[in-house]
């Protein structure tokens, strides 16, 4: 049951009493950038991408409701440019070499900035020192490559509820920190078929064994633009494993 | 309007940019027309001269990449930064997490073949950064042409709008960081 | 006597501390912080006997235990040394007391001593400024410190002194008021606020301090009237009342002055406000710096409940029944901001909420909840017990009543002044005696820089918003610097959860740094701007919000600053090429012409 309808671009977008406006305007076929949201996951607002333009305010369109009559903008220069410099802030916060990553072409951290029209990270890289963890027989977790999103921590906690996945340190030493006193993925409860496995945006989280099952050219966005392939976004994880 | 002088040059890189040029296949005779190229591995011209375009592939690993870096940026106009590597340092990149001790010992010490091996001091030898870094951390870069390597279209296209004075721009299809 | 220290019949007992925390998972920060002050670590075997105690998963402990600058899962020795390094701290001698305190006992800053004795390193801002530079020695706040309180320590120190046996004098910690106004220069009897609200009932009360003007005294004003009203109409089961007593913002402590010697008007505003809205469980969140300040501030409570003040049927009113627990903080600035502080008492990482909803329908464990400064609760509790007219005649319309100003920095006379809103900065500078002031930093890292051209502007929420931090700076302070030591601050203190603050501040950082070592370009200072707009805009809270406001204000207001520090060139290299070959020349021991890249 529709509850009303509000402005986003100029276009009219109906919505559900309490649905973002993030959902509401996916489910109206409207992508706006996001990395940290997926739906049926908690919002959690971190990442930053979705800011738009609410009534001149400015806030996360993953975790403010849709009202009745609100005028939203989203596709502004200035709000692409800002989060032009968000996708490069986590392009160098990381260890990211997308021509050695599996997950390329299924990556929503690079498909966000291609659709952003990213051609340099541009900051200065930090080059982190991060740990790769290769001792789970079935997911490797690749730190290098983390954008801190919490989706796997969410997933973990709330749809497997296993509570597998955490973020410890604080500021720039932020880092994912698994459920074990080793700190070994291994020695968590993870399983392959976890949905933490499959909601990570990025190559952090990586299934073993299927990382090119689709060939390099021939996966989600090398066939689609992001907002196209959202409604199968929930099968991203068998193009990169 | 004489021809546009372009150079380029590899420096942490595979030379795969270069090989990626070389695919623009028979449109490298139309390239040709546009262009004539001063230092390049494809020329074997050794010092760059004033040049409006250069191309340079591969990240900063070394005090020698400097030196070319440096001479590619005070004298050519606009300097682009070609491939993965000059981006973001790429492939070579990923030792930057390893010690440089550890990398010279696996190198020079327990490599196959190198028992009793000595780390060499020649001073002909180009002298490693303790990490590789993206040129745009070394010298203002002008233009990025992302990819690895950025395809021939890609390069193509970048180049002709460069040399028609435009702004280059890769559409989204040719923007690919793989 | 010093203040007690860690309460050895605890000593690691992991069962008993849990357990005198009601094995609550939302206790953690506690139990985390007890077991660190009785253990002297936090050791990353404790996480999971402690796990199965509270019954959470070892990863949220972990989470928490991480996130916090006073936990640790190595060893910071017998004694462990932290240096405030608020800029004050610095104008004071800080560094060279450090280094002449690390060179006498044989510790390099940031490592353990070899005999594993004692651990130096710096803190951010620890409430001292009027009384820097200042240290805490395991926990506890030593101020004034010069040469001969250095010679001092390194002597107690090396001589293996129990920390309760140190001389008081060291621990002495002086309110530095300067003057009184009616909210600290008058005296007060405890219970004369509770008698008169409960003569005049809840709702009256309420009207008072509607009547009165009092606006928040945390630095947003935010009408306190209205969020007593709001959190006293939303539905719920357990209201709560919050005292912010975090105070983490550099330069400030005031709050610090009324909870040492003001602590019954400050709890008793807590309880008129407990009565108001209905609450029957307070909470005080103490920074964990403020750790000196806890064993009086218990004595007060308990003194309190003696005196049916506290507890249940306060002062013969049937049902009116309020109790006030402390927590203590342990190390993070961003747990002052409210809905981190919340998170923080709930026993998880200080990280700012989504909002709405706002605290005063869902707060301390999803129960409507008032937070507010410690001094606003001492000015409604003035409020309660005197009436509006008064507080409401002083100040500005916009801001009535007074405010405590904390004065630090290049003045005669550091300390607490009591001002009328409204007053000028040019007044203020007079009154502590502050010749030479050529800018003043106004509420903090996160306030306003006011320049030698603005003395006339005023202290007040119409003009210069201020949590009350005042920070003097003669003419021959460099400004860049100040602003750097700030952009220090706020990188180390973003909680990391969002993207434009979590990796801005260090960028930001580390611009500045490059700056101050003679390499900017302006391309640098493009490229601060171009960090700041995404701070201000996309920030998830006011921490990320105002992180660059110190450059921005400073580049503009003292741009010459900035100017003498950028080499002509348009671009400088993000590092430092020579340095980068170090390592090389080391491996290979090359020190020749081509082992070496000159600057242009
Ligand atoms: C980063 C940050 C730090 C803060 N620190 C404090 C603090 O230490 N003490 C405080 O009272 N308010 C602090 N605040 C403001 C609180 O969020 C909140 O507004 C205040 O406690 C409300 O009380 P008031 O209305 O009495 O001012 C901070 C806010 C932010 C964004
Ligand atoms: S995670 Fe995404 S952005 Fe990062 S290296 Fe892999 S493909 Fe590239
Ligand atoms: S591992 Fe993936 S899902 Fe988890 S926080 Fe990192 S990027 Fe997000
Ligand atoms: S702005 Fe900074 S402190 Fe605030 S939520 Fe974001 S990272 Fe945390
Ligand atoms: S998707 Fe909204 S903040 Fe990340």
């Amino acid at each position: 049951m529709s509850a009303g309808t509000f402005t986003l671009d100029g276009r009219a977008i109906p919505f559900e009493e309490g649905q973002t406006i993030l959902d509401a305007a996916a489910a109206a076929g409207v992508d706006i950038p996001h990395l940290c949201h997926l739906p049926g996951l908690a919002p959690h607002g971190s990442c930053k991408l979705c800011t738009v333009s609410i009534g001149g305010r400015l806030g996360a369109a993953c975790t403010n409701r849709a009202a009745a009559g609100m005028t939203v903008e989203s596709e502004t220069a200035e709000l692409n440019a800002h989060r032009l410099t968000l996708v490069q802030m986590l392009f160098v916060e990381g260890n990211h070499f997308c021509p050695s990553c599996e997950k390329s072409g299924a990556c929503r951290l690079q498909e966000t900035a291609r659709r952003l029209g990213m051609t340099t990270p541009h900051f200065t890289h930090f080059f982190p020192a991060r740990d790769l963890d290769a001792s789970h027989p079935d997911v490797v977790l690749e730190r290098n490559r983390c954008i801190l999103c919490e989706l796997c921590v969410r997933a973990s906690r709330d749809v497997d509820g296993k509570n597998v996945f955490a973020i410890g340190g604080r500021g720039i030493r932020a880092r994912l920190i698994v459920n074990s006193a080793s700190g070994r993925l291994a020695d968590t409860a993870l399983s392959a078929n976890d949905r933490a496995v499959e909601v990570c945006p990025t190559g952090a989280i990586l299934r073993k064994r299927v990382g090119f099952a689709v060939p390099i050219g021939r996966r989600p966005y090398d066939r689609h633009d992001i907002a196209l392939s959202l409604p199968t976004r929930r099968g991203e994880g068998a193009g990169g494993g | 309007m004489g021809k546009l002088k372009v150079a380029t040059c590899s420096l942490a890189g595979c030379f795969g940019c270069h090989m990626s040029l070389l695919d623009i296949d028979e449109k490298l005779f139309d390239l040709l027309e546009l262009v004539e190229l001063d230092r390049s591995p494809l020329t074997d011209i050794k010092h760059c001269g004033p040049c409006e375009i250069g191309l340079v592939e591969g990240g900063v690993c070394n005090a020698e990449n400097v030196h070319v870096l440096k001479e590619f940026r005070s004298n050519c106009r606009t300097l682009v930064a070609v491939g993965a590597c000059a981006i973001t340092g790429g492939i070579p990149a990923m030792r930057n997490n390893i010690d440089l001790w550890d990398c010279f010992q696996e190198v020079y010490h327990y490599g196959i073949g190198l028992e009793g091996g000595q780390i060499p001091n020649d001073r002909e030898l180009p002298l490693p950064f303790d990490k590789v870094r993206p040129l745009n951390e070394v010298v203002r870069i002008d233009h990025f042409l992302p990819g690895c390597p950025p395809s021939a279209e890609a390069i193509w296209k970048f180049l002709t709008d460069l040399a028609a004075g435009r702004e280059p721009r890769l559409d989204y299809e040719m923007l690919h960081y793989d | 006597m010093p203040p007690e220290p860690a309460d050895s019949a605890m000593a690691c007992d992991l069962p008993a501390i849990a357990r005198r925390w009601g094995n609550d998972p939302a206790n953690l920060v506690q139990i985390l912080r007890n077991v660190q002050e009785s253990c002297g670590v936090v050791p990353s075997e404790t996480l999971d006997q402690l796990a199965r105690l509270v019954g959470v998963a070892r990863v949220r402990l972990e989470a928490t235990a991480s996130f916090y600058s006073f936990f640790h899962a190595d060893s910071h020795g017998a004694y462990e040394v932290l240096f405030s390094d608020n800029i004050i701290d610095r104008h004071a001698g800080k560094a060279e007391l450090m280094q002449y305190l690390c060179e006498r006992l044989w510790v390099e800053p940031g490592k353990v001593s070899e005999d594993g004795l004692v651990y130096v390193d710096e803190t951010s801002d620890i409430g001292l400024a009027d009384l820097a530079p200042a240290m805490l020695v395991n926990g506890l706040a030593v101020p004034s410190l010069d040469k001969a309180r250095i010679d001092l320590l390194a002597e107690l120190i090396r001589s293996r002194k129990p920390l309760a046996h140190w001389p008081a004098m060291l621990f002495e910690v002086p309110d530095n008021v300067r003057r009184a106004g009616p909210l600290l220069g008058e005296p007060f009897e405890p219970g004369a606020a509770l008698a008169s609200m409960l003569s005049i009932g809840a709702e009256e009360t309420l009207a008072r301090i509607e009547a009165s003007g009092l606006r928040g005294r945390g630095g947003a004003g935010y009408p306190t009237a209205a969020k007593w009203a709001s959190c006293r109409k939303a539905v719920g089961d357990a209201h709560c009342v919050v005292c912010n007593a975090d105070e983490g913002e550099p330069g400030t402590f005031k709050d610090r002055v009324l909870l040492a010697s003001h602590a019954d008007l400050v709890i008793e505003g807590m309880t008129v406000c407990a009565r108001v809205i209905g609450a029957r469980r307070g909470l005080i969140y103490l920074r964990g710096e403020y750790r000196n300040l806890l064993p009086a501030l218990g004595r007060t409570l308990e003194r309190r409940r003696a005196a049916g003040l506290l507890g249940t049927d306060i002062l013969g009113a049937r049902g009116f029944d309020f109790d006030i627990a402390i927590h203590l903080g342990a190390g993070a600035y961003i747990c002052g901001e409210e809905s981190a502080l919340i998170e923080s008492l709930e026993g998880k990482p200080g990280k700012p909420r989504n909002r709405p909803p706002f605290p005063d329908r869902c707060g301390y464990r999803g129960q409507p909840t008032v937070v507010n400064n410690v001094e606003t609760f001492a000015c409604a509790a003035r409020i309660a017990e005197r009436g509006a007219a008064r507080f409401a005649g002083m100040g500005t319309p916009q801001s009535t009543g007074t405010k405590l100003i904390s004065v630090s920095g290049d003045c005669a006379r550091p300390g607490v002044y009591e001002v009328p809103f409204g007053v000028t900065v040019r007044e203020v500078l007079a009154e502590c005696g502050a010749k030479h002031a050529h800018a003043v930093q106004v509420s903090g890292p996160s306030g306003t820089c006011v320049s030698f051209q603005e003395f006339e502007r005023r202290i007040a929420f119409e003009d210069l918003a201020s949590a009350g931090a005042f920070m003097v700076f003669s003419r021959e302070r460099d400004m860049f610097e100040v602003a750097r030591n700030f952009t220090h601050f706020f990188a180390h203190e973003s909680c990391g959860f969002c993207t434009p603050c979590r990796v801005g501040t260090s960028l930001l950082r580390n611009i500045m740094d490059k700056l101050a070592a003679g390499k900017g370009s302006p391309y640098d200072m493009q490229e601060m701007k171009r960090i700041m707009c995404v701070l201000r805009d996309m920030a998830h809270c006011g921490l990320g919000h105002t992180a660059a406001n110190p450059v921005v204000q400073t580049m503009q207001k003292f741009p010459e600053a900035y100017e003498r520090r950028l080499k002509k060139l348009e671009f400088e290299p993000a590092f430092d090429l020579d340095d980068a070959l170090e390592t090389a020349r080391l491996i290979t021991g090359r020190d020749d012409e081509w082992a070496h890249l000159a600057a242009d």
